[in-house]
């Protein structure tokens, strides 16, 4: 483990940023989101939760698929990928982290989806243990130890330093860049930092929140709960709660014509609008109600039973502090989770 | 199944047939004149129009047919109205072939078959049932109970009246929904069709049509002693990307365009009834 003191942080995060894009919580207009890192970024690694979350590195908001050159009948497809450069995510949280893998469950999984892939693949992430996890974090419900993320490396913050572990040779690396920075720590101090973090999470209102009903066998069952009206029937459709979702992975294909032609791309989306399901002659899922159901079941219900139990959720908190109706998944797992009588 | 499963293959629309006042089936083969790719029956393929959209089609010849694709096309939105307008020479674009299947090589082989279709449902059958007609030898008696509005809504029906009804242990019974001037055969719905012929329920069934045809149709071979474990169908979603990620075609812990089209009915019981 190294160290790297708080005024000579600046420094080592611009060393790495000599090398290759380097993307942090940076403070703009007002919200800390992830951004790249420059001179005049306004570094923010003691924020707890960036607004939006980290999916957009692996799965962008939107991206050109390809472009299309049309001339009379005939078409030219162009292939417009390119292998991406090697980046670093410094900062990322253990809930955030998590987020990656239920992602690779989806796009690793044959046939892969190449593009992701390879955003992956050139990405070195160094996770930040929470310090002081707030009521809307519930990632311990999910077995998330916010205290110590992995990645290819997990930092913890104090008051004078900043402490570095390297878990995978990406991480070793990086590391290394940052030497002339740091000086060996014999880990004391993050230990004590692990153990404040986990009390807290400990006693924190929904840690410990009852998920036990969400089980694939209960499908049909959780599908048919009349509870789901009454649920949903605050809900406007807006669809903040998916973009903000760092494991909400819906997306339409789209394109639009250019001078030249035609690009293809694609953007996320969300299974709580109203046009996400419709066909010329038909849409299965006509209500709100329908569409909010889908996207809790999808969550709690339907990617555990295709995924090994894992919840399509990390309990970040995200939803519960966004949606401007006060709904959000915890309304959800608190009204049917445990309860056996409904 | 190309490496790129997002990056589609330019084909070429060499023959285009009207099969019926709003049913079109395109034959497509790549630039080089060649047939785009491999397929089994039952499968999908993504064909665009660059600039139109992109939508999801099952492929309605037979892998059996070493020249060419064929897809019958039903003009029903924005798309496919494109898609009728197109000519000869036009070239478009295709990606798959996605999704599972019929069990051709597997629960079907030395079975009797019956397959019942309404309308533009035909299509997904006709790769099947001419496949069976190839391998005929691996399959028992053949029945087809093929039903439309009209007899101008039957898709294929040259291909059926000159080749099917030739085929020896292969039985087609045709119906039309209301008596039409012409039309000597039979008149009434599928469901009620399927149930006055008093069919064998030792049959392994595929239904492919309208979703209330297949509903009553269902209810009519479970009376007439049917399994549900013996019946096939396929469904039918909005999709996007084809593979299994863009959440589009999720009904419970399937998605439509991976794990199905192609789907048992006891299968379908276990899952919510959205689609």
């Amino acid at each position: 483990m190294i160290k790297i003191s708080r005024d000579k942080l600046n420094g080592a995060l611009a060393k790495i940023a000599r090398s290759c894009d380097l993307f942090l919580p940076v403070k703009k207009a007002g919200e800390v989101n992830y951004g790249k890192f420059d001179e005049n970024a306004e570094v923010s690694l003691d924020t707890l939760k960036t607004v939006k979350s980290a999916k957009d590195f692996f799965f962008p908001q939107s991206e050109t698929m390809m472009k299309f050159k049309l001339s009379g009948k005939n078409i030219e497809i162009e292939d417009i990928r390119k292998q991406p450069e090697p980046f670093v995510i410094f900062g990322v949280r253990g809930c955030d982290y998590r987020s990656f893998s239920i992602l690779d469950n989806v796009f690793l999984q044959e046939p892969v989806d190449t593009f992701y892939k390879a955003r992956r693949d050139a990405a070195t992430i160094v996770t930040l243990a929470c310090n002081k996890p707030e009521t809307s974090c519930f990632c311990k419900a999910f077995g998330i130890d916010a205290a110590e993320p992995q990645g290819d490396a997990t930092g913890w913050l104090d008051e004078k330093y900043l402490y570095l572990n390297a878990n995978t040779e990406k991480g070793e690396k990086l590391l290394e860049t940052v030497g002339e920075f740091s000086q060996p720590d014999d880990g004391k101090a993050v230990e004590e930092l692990k153990k404040t973090t986990r009390e807290i999470t400990a006693k924190l209102p929904y840690s410990n929140i009852d998920l036990s009903r969400f089980k694939p066998e209960n499908l049909n069952e959780l599908f048919n709960l009349p509870v789901w009206n009454e649920l949903s029937e605050a809900c406007l459709g807006c669809g903040t709660c998916t973009f903000v979702c760092p494991t909400c992975q819906c997306f339409d294909i789209r394109e639009f014509k250019t001078d030249t032609g035609v690009n293809r791309f694609r953007c996320w989306d969300s299974c709580m609008y109203s046009d996400f399901t419709q066909m010329a002659a038909a849409n299965s899922r006509t209500t709100q109600m329908q569409r909010y159901r889908q996207r809790f079941m999808h969550k709690l219900v339907y990617y555990p039973s295709q995924y090994g139990g894992t919840y399509s959720c990390v309990g970040c908190g995200r939803c519960v502090n966004k949606c401007p109706q006060h709904l959000n998944i915890l309304k959800v797992i608190k009204k049917i989770g445990g309860r056996k009588d409904d | 199944m190309t490496n790129e499963n997002l990056i589609p293959r330019i084909g070429v629309i060499t023959d285009i047939r009207r099969d019926t006042p709003d049913v079109k089936t395109f034959r497509v083969v790549g630039t080089d004149g060649k047939k785009l790719f491999e397929h089994l029956p039952g499968q999908c393929a993504m064909v665009s129009v660059p600039g139109v959209g992109e939508c999801m089609f099952s492929i309605t010849s037979s892998p059996t047919n070493t020249e060419y694709m064929e897809f019958s096309i039903k003009k029903c939105g924005c798309v496919t109205e494109v898609i009728h307008s197109l000519e000869p020479g036009q070239q478009i674009t295709v990606r798959g072939p996605y999704g599972k299947n019929f069990p051709v090589e597997g629960d079907f082989k030395g079975k009797d078959l019956l397959f019942i279709a309404g309308g533009i449902g035909l299509a997904p059958l006709r790769s099947v049932i001419n496949y069976v007609r190839h391998y005929r030898k691996n399959y028992g008696k053949v029945v087809v109970v093929y039903g439309s509005r009209s007899k101008d809504d039957l898709v294929d029906i040259e291909e059926i009246k000159n080749e099917w009804i030739n085929e020896p242990d292969f039985q087609v019974y045709l119906t039309i929904d209301r008596p039409q001037e012409g039309w000597d055969g039979h008149v009434g719905f599928v469901p009620a069709y399927v149930k006055e012929l008093g069919l064998d329920p030792t049959m392994t069934a595929v239904l492919c049509g309208p979703p209330i045809m297949i509903k009553f149709t269902l209810q009519g071979l479970l009376e007439l002693g049917f399994k549900k474990e013996r019946v096939y169908t396929t469904l039918e979603l909005r999709m996007k990307c084809g593979i299994g990620k863009c959440g589009r075609c999720n009904v419970g812990d399937k998605f439509v365009c991976k794990d199905g089209p192609v789907f048992r009915m006891d299968e379908l019981d276990e899952l919510p009834p959205e689609y």
